[in-house]
């Protein structure tokens, strides 16, 4: 009776690491991960030495300093005896101002796009066609200075208005103005403003807090009250009155937390050089949030285009033979299975939105880039801190979108049981 | 042009990494063997530095450079010139990009300390003003009360302007901007109510225009802005070198040295000041490392100190600016040269 036994076990040999194939893997992963760390380290030390030898380290320090300038859009409060930091802050409020902006208004006007360039319409879908080419195939830079341009030089300066002929006129009963330095449009004041909470680093405008607080609520109580209709029309086959309900649930709340604050609107009026009272949208922004939509909303229409058509024809046959009218075929069936396609890219042209709008220092928008890695940067001279700062700043932001959208995206992608 | 200051500010920091090597030898002995002087200069402030019509550079602060690059190199024609916004010129300068900062740069103790560049002296007393346009009405800087104000960013000008309002307890918004050029632009568009920066960039940016009479400058003036060349902190004897160059450009002056009349002086004077600025006496070439006839060099690139301001900046000029502060000691100027000994 053959006997197999298996091979004595040989020891380990450091000749195993290049020539066992069940090791050399594994080594050469090893060596390149020191290659590459010993290249970072060379790099980095290399760096820190000579800045040492010009007798600058790193030093955060300055952003505890007194920042001395003025930033001329402050959604915090901000006067030039704020610190660097607050300056940061107000640049990176700034910065995901525009970028909320830009990717709302991307999502809507690309959807739109690329809903349409599918259109039986010849003509709409070669709009669209046109449209998306000439902005997608343009550098953005370009479109950011072109839309300011002709906001500047096309739009009257706030003189025009004055006088007892002025040759510029606001609009809409008086008032909104277009200038070309800012659209002047009324605001709501706030008699009994509540101020603002500070706790800490973090400053919150109560007056907002309460506004979100009662639309958010409205809808959630304006969502209870649909189900619980349904679920009485279910059980009983009767749907109670409920039209003066979600009425009352949505619009009352933030009618309540009006009077309550003792809101008025307030019509901006030309006083000296400029218009005061109101709200000034200044023409950087809008440009930027322009140019940043209308770029962006270019490839949108593509993704968005590219997901409709990735389902298949069989699919709305099938909804359409089941009864279904186009509306709910689009809703329920093609939908959900394009938004599987068209998430992830979306995502990717969120992150490049929000990291374009570091482009806003050409138009003198003062957001993130233009104030840590502008203004602050220029005045202290701390070159690589401030750079350094801002693109852990920029990871981070778009790290969170980029979380918030997969988390999204999981909700919608196909499950398999 | 916005991007380049971003990429510029990262080249920097690469030169930084990069620079070990040119730690160890001297600024001169590397303007020397490379032959040629990397000066940063304005991107284009006319009179100051500005390309002219053939593509060469011309203006006071050019001036500058033509007058250190004769006297290291012994012509003044062996200048690079390296344009920086006013953002990147003191990255420029402390990664050895240029050896010298020619730019219309305002002395200040953080700049000369923290940022580790130093002044060597001043070439143009200055001091911030306001341009408006005249049919605005406005006649002094106090009436700007709620203006649209067109300022360079990472200047010093950008601090001053928020100490004077407030000190004034007035109000402004700021329209940042990158360059002169489109200062300029947005100036004229009317997207801005008034243009703030030096006094002298005002009276050069205004004679640009296609309608220089219909602006004005505003009487006041709102801070002390002395600018001056500057080199990197550290090599004192090329700091020297800058400083008494633009020393002897001050003192040639002063002693009536002219470019038509040096050659002559250069034999015929017994001024033993003279003599020994023009090197026929006294040994100051071989104490500052450069050959006998620097100054001499220096001053015939393009004149003294008066000839120099007189042909890019002076009343005959289209800037025509008036010596005011930067006349003579002897004519109540603020210009002292230290005595050649």
């Amino acid at each position: 009776m053959a006997v197999v036994t298996d091979e004595p076990k040989a020891g380990f040999r450091l000749g195993m690491l290049i020539y066992d194939t069940r090791y050399r893997s594994i080594t050469i992963q090893i060596v390149v991960l020191i290659l590459v760390m010993a290249g970072v380290a060379w790099l980095v030390d290399n760096l820190l030495r000579n800045l040492a030898v010009l007798g600058r380290g790193i030093d955060f320090s300055f952003l505890g300093n007194r920042s001395g300038y003025d930033i001329n859009q402050t959604l915090v409060e901000y006067t030039n005896d704020s610190t660097h930091a607050r300056a940061t802050l107000v640049g990176l409020l700034n910065t995901l101002l525009v970028a909320f902006l830009g990717c709302v208004a991307a999502t809507v006007v690309g959807v739109l796009a690329g809903v349409m360039r599918l259109s039986k319409n010849w003509v709409i879908a070669r709009l669209m066609t046109v449209y998306v080419e000439v902005f997608r195939n343009i550098p953005l830079l370009l479109w950011i200075l072109i839309i300011f341009a002709v906001f500047t030089e096309a739009l009257p300066a706030p003189n025009a208005f004055r006088g007892e002929n002025p040759a510029a006129s606001m609009v809409l009963f008086d008032t909104v103005a277009f200038t070309n330095r800012y659209t002047a449009i009324p605001w709501l004041i706030f008699d009994n403003s509540m101020g603002w909470l500070t706790l800490g680093p973090v400053y919150l405008n109560i007056d907002l807090v309460l506004i979100v607080t009662a639309v958010v609520g409205g809808v959630f109580a304006n969502r209870a009250i649909l189900r619980r209709a349904k679920r009485i029309q279910e059980a009983t086959g009767e749907r109670p009155t409920t039209w003066w309900q979600p009425i009352l649930a949505l619009f009352g709340p933030i009618i309540a937390v009006f009077l309550f604050l003792g809101t008025h609107v307030d019509a901006p009026t030309l006083q000296g050089f400029n218009f005061t009272g109101g709200l000034q949208v200044s023409n950087s922004l809008v440009a930027l949030w322009l140019a940043l939509t209308l770029y962006t909303a270019a490839f949108i229409a593509e993704i968005v285009r590219a997901g409709i058509n990735a389902v298949s024809r069989g699919q709305s046959e099938a909804a359409f033979a089941l009864g279904l009218r186009p509306g709910r075929t689009m809703s329920l069936v093609i939908l959900p299975q394009a938004l599987r396609v068209i998430i992830p890219p979306l995502i990717s042209q969120y992150l490049n939105l929000t990291k374009n709008s570091s482009l806003a220092i050409a138009v003198g928008y003062m957001d993130l880039r233009g104030t840590l890695g502008g203004i602050t940067l220029n005045q202290t001279g701390r070159g690589l801190e401030a750079m350094m700062l801002l693109m852990l700043i920029y990871l981070v932001i778009s790290l969170i979108i980029s979380g918030t959208m997969n988390i999204y995206n999981n909700s919608v992608r196909l499950k398999e049981r | 042009m916005k991007q380049s200051v971003f990429l510029g500010t990262l080249a920097a920091t690469a030169l930084i990494a990069g620079g070990a090597l040119a730690q160890g030898t001297s600024t001169l002995d590397t303007v020397k063997a490379r032959g040629e002087l990397n000066c940063g200069v304005n991107t284009g402030l006319v009179g100051f530095a500005a390309p002219d019509a053939n593509g060469n550079w011309q203006g006071f602060d050019v001036a500058i450079c033509k007058a250190v690059a004769a006297a290291v190199l012994g012509d003044a024609s062996k200048v690079v010139y390296i344009p920086t916004t006013s953002s990147d010129r003191f990255e420029q300068l402390t990664s050895g990009k240029i050896d010298l900062l020619s730019r219309n740069t305002t002395w200040t103790f953080s700049r000369d300390t923290d940022l580790r560049i130093d002044f060597v002296g001043v070439n143009y007393y200055d001091g911030q003003g306001f341009m408006v346009r005249k049919d605005l009405g406005v006649s002094s800087a106090k009436e700007l009360n709620g203006a649209t104000i067109c300022i360079q960013t990472g200047t010093t000008t950008e601090l001053n302007l928020a100490d004077y309002f407030k000190a004034n307890n007035m109000a402004y918004t700021a329209v940042p901007i990158e360059t002169n050029a489109e200062g300029e632009q947005q100036y004229l568009a009317g997207a801005c109510d008034a243009y703030t920066t030096d006094a002298s960039g005002l009276a050069a940016t205004r004679a640009a225009f296609a309608d220089p009479e219909n602006h004005i400058i505003l009487p006041e003036i709102v801070s002390k802005e002395p600018l001056g060349p500057s080199v990197r902190h550290g090599d004192n004897a090329w700091g020297d070198i800058v400083r008494w160059t633009l020393n002897a450009l001050i003192a040639a002056e002063e002693y009536g040295i002219t470019s038509t009349n040096i050659d002559e002086l250069e034999t015929s004077s017994q001024n033993p000041e003279v003599q020994r600025l023009l090197g026929t006496s006294g040994e100051l070439g071989k104490m500052i490392g450069l050959e006998p006839n620097w100054a001499m060099n220096a001053i015939k690139a393009g004149g003294n100190y008066g000839e120099i301001f007189a042909a890019t900046i002076g009343e005959s000029t289209p800037i025509g600016l008036a010596r005011g502060l930067n006349a003579q000691w002897t004519q109540g100027g603020l210009l002292y040269a230290p005595p050649f000994r």
